[in-house]
């Protein structure tokens, strides 16, 4: 037996305790949830029937499991206001991921060329708003948007608009507020493949004739691309759920999925309705987060 | 020489890189200055003062929140650290074991699981359970989402490095677990801080699940900031986002310090 065998019984051992805690606190919450959202609402605390109490003997949680229904679900699909908001969801992930490759990818390349001593710095300098808190960046923004804050002034003092702009609750604001807050996730992995290509390679392209430009996108760009699915992936997922920034942020005439649920939760205190609507969201989010996932796992495990 | 061009610095990287990083501080920038500005109105100047800094210290709710904030930060953090570090290594050195691919799959999901699904399971779990919520409830929480962190963090300095060093001290007759604490631990050791900061800065941040997963009277600080932003700007809110923004400096400076503590080892840098 090798040395390095012997290493993997008490590596292995290790895992326990983390497994089972994310089995715990992430797995198992999820069943609740999904058990909820076949439930009705009720005003009761907890409030929605039925409860399962394994106290009462099997005939009352057999009782229980007959009173689920799929009515939240046939809720969801029926009523627009939840259709809409998962659409929105979904167009508002889509536009802003691509608007923060538009600027992500620029920024990332030019780290990528800047000396090698510098590169480290300019890392950093990503790193830094992505360590500082989302609510605190958004707010930064309200101050500015807000209608006497400092873009209507210099908009003003320019001469570019004869009244006050209104900015804040709308859907710029949203755009504005989601690709600055995502914008390090964008960028580091672009910049973590793109400093790793070899410089040879591009020398070998232009020694083929290949001008810059076709150099880029025959060769740097095709290569980014396992950089660009984890940027894309990285903000696209989590944007479908957000709820800080259009809620700072955005008009309340349309709300994101994210918005909804905290809405039919915190407001209107329907849970069974929230649950399923967490439901859906994660089964719209299923193919990316297994896309996600495999990645992840290659990126991290192939170093081993 | 064309070759040499084509991987040079060109103005294109230039402009992309300031407007990028404009971009990035400008607004922070500007919330740090009107932090400072004395007028009740936080958009005009009205000069230099700390007035909204002692306001904070005056106000007892903020300060609470701050308190239950650091502490669950605190306690989170270390929790996550060991959990995370764990599950790093059974990830890098474990080989294949039952449930491997489950365990990362839970592992990485948390990074971009949007934080109203994780805050809504985490609660529904903690009200079949009849915790009492509060301080306990929100820690379990932010450890839940940010041991992931860690584990990622570790995980890429552990497949960075070396195993011949493990092997050699194997060879010279440490069990794993003393080559482990001898060889392993203090290599890792700088990946290991840097975890536990973005653990506790993460913690700090988070509005959404601990929303969710706390209770009555014990709000966080982002809690707190959130019901006043959405009142509108307050000049005191400028000048506690300032506050924090500087003890999460503080923090990067002493992970980034770790961090090329631990490049001397000659190794890349984590991704996070």
């Amino acid at each position: 037996m090798s040395a390095r065998n012997i290493f993997t019984r008490p590596a292995r051992l290790a895992a326990i305790a983390p497994w089972l805690w994310m089995l715990l606190f992430f797995l198992v919450p999820f069943g609740f949830v999904l058990k909820i959202s076949l439930s009705q609402t009720a005003i009761a605390q907890p409030p929605y029937v039925p409860v399962f109490d394994l106290t009462q003997g099997a005939a009352a949680v057999k009782a229980a499991l007959a009173a689920l229904s799929l009515d939240n679900f046939k809720l969801l699909v029926s009523d627009d206001l939840y259709v809409l908001s998962y659409l929105r969801s979904l167009v508002v992930a889509a536009v802003s991921t691509s608007i923060l490759l538009l600027i992500g990818y620029p920024v990332a390349y030019g780290m990528a060329r800047l000396p090698q001593r510098w590169q480290g710095v300019a890392m950093m300098l990503v790193i830094v708003p992505f360590w500082t808190s989302f609510l605190i960046r958004i707010y930064a923004w309200i101050n500015i948007l807000q209608h006497d804050g400092l873009l209507n002034k210099i908009l003003l003092a320019l001469h570019l608009v004869s009244a006050p702009v209104v900015w804040l609750s709308t859907d710029s604001a949203m755009y504005l507020g989601i690709v600055y807050s995502y914008l390090p996730f964008m960028i580091l992995p672009l910049y973590a493949t793109l400093a790793k290509m070899e410089p040879a390679l591009l020398e070998a392209a232009s020694d083929l004739g290949s001008s810059p430009r076709q150099a880029f996108w025959l060769v740097t760009f095709p290569l980014s691309l396992p950089g660009v699915a984890a940027g894309v992936l990285l903000c696209f997922i989590p944007i479908v759920g957000e709820f800080v920034i259009p809620d700072l942020l955005a008009g309340s005439d349309s709300l994101m999925i994210g918005q909804t649920l905290w809405l039919e939760f915190f407001t209107n205190k329907d849970w069974p309705v929230a649950s399923a609507a967490a439901v859906v969201l994660l089964l719209l989010l299923v193919v990316p987060l297994i896309l996600y996932d495999r990645l992840q796992r290659r990126q991290l495990e192939q170093a081993r | 020489m064309t070759a040499r061009a084509l991987h040079k610095f060109s103005p294109f990287n230039a402009v992309s890189l300031a407007l990028g990083f404009a971009f990035l501080y400008l607004p922070i920038v500007i919330l740090v200055i009107y932090s400072f500005n004395a007028s009740r109105l936080v958009t005009v100047w009205g000069g230099w003062s700390l007035r909204w800094y002692g306001e904070f210290f005056r106000d007892r709710a903020m300060i609470e929140a701050a308190w239950m904030s650091f502490r669950v930060g605190a306690t989170s953090a270390t929790l996550a650290t060991l959990l995370g570090t764990l599950a790093a290594v059974a990830l890098s050195r474990g080989a294949r074991f039952p449930g491997r691919t489950l365990f990362s799959g839970m592992l990485y999901a948390p990074l971009v699981m949007p934080e109203v699904i994780t805050g809504l399971s985490l609660l529904l779990l903690f009200v079949a359970v009849n915790a009492e919520r509060g301080f306990w409830t929100v820690t379990i929480a932010h450890t839940t989402l940010t041991l992931c962190f860690v584990a990622v963090v570790v995980q890429s300095r552990l497949g960075a490095l070396d195993r011949s060093l493990e092997e050699a001290a194997m060879d010279l007759g440490c069990d794993p677990l003393r080559a482990f604490v001898a060889v392993t631990l203090p290599l890792i050791a700088p990946a290991i801080a840097a975890g536990w900061m973005l653990a506790f800065t993460l913690s700090l941040d988070d509005l959404v699940i601990a929303s969710f997963t706390t209770g009555p009277g014990s709000a966080t600080l982002p809690i707190r900031i959130y019901s006043e932003v959405r009142l509108g700007v307050k000049p005191e809110i400028n000048a506690i986002c300032t506050l924090v923004i500087a003890l999460i400096a503080v923090v990067i400076v002493v992970a980034s310090l770790a961090s090329k503590w631990s490049r001397a080892g000659g190794e890349r840098a984590a991704p996070l």
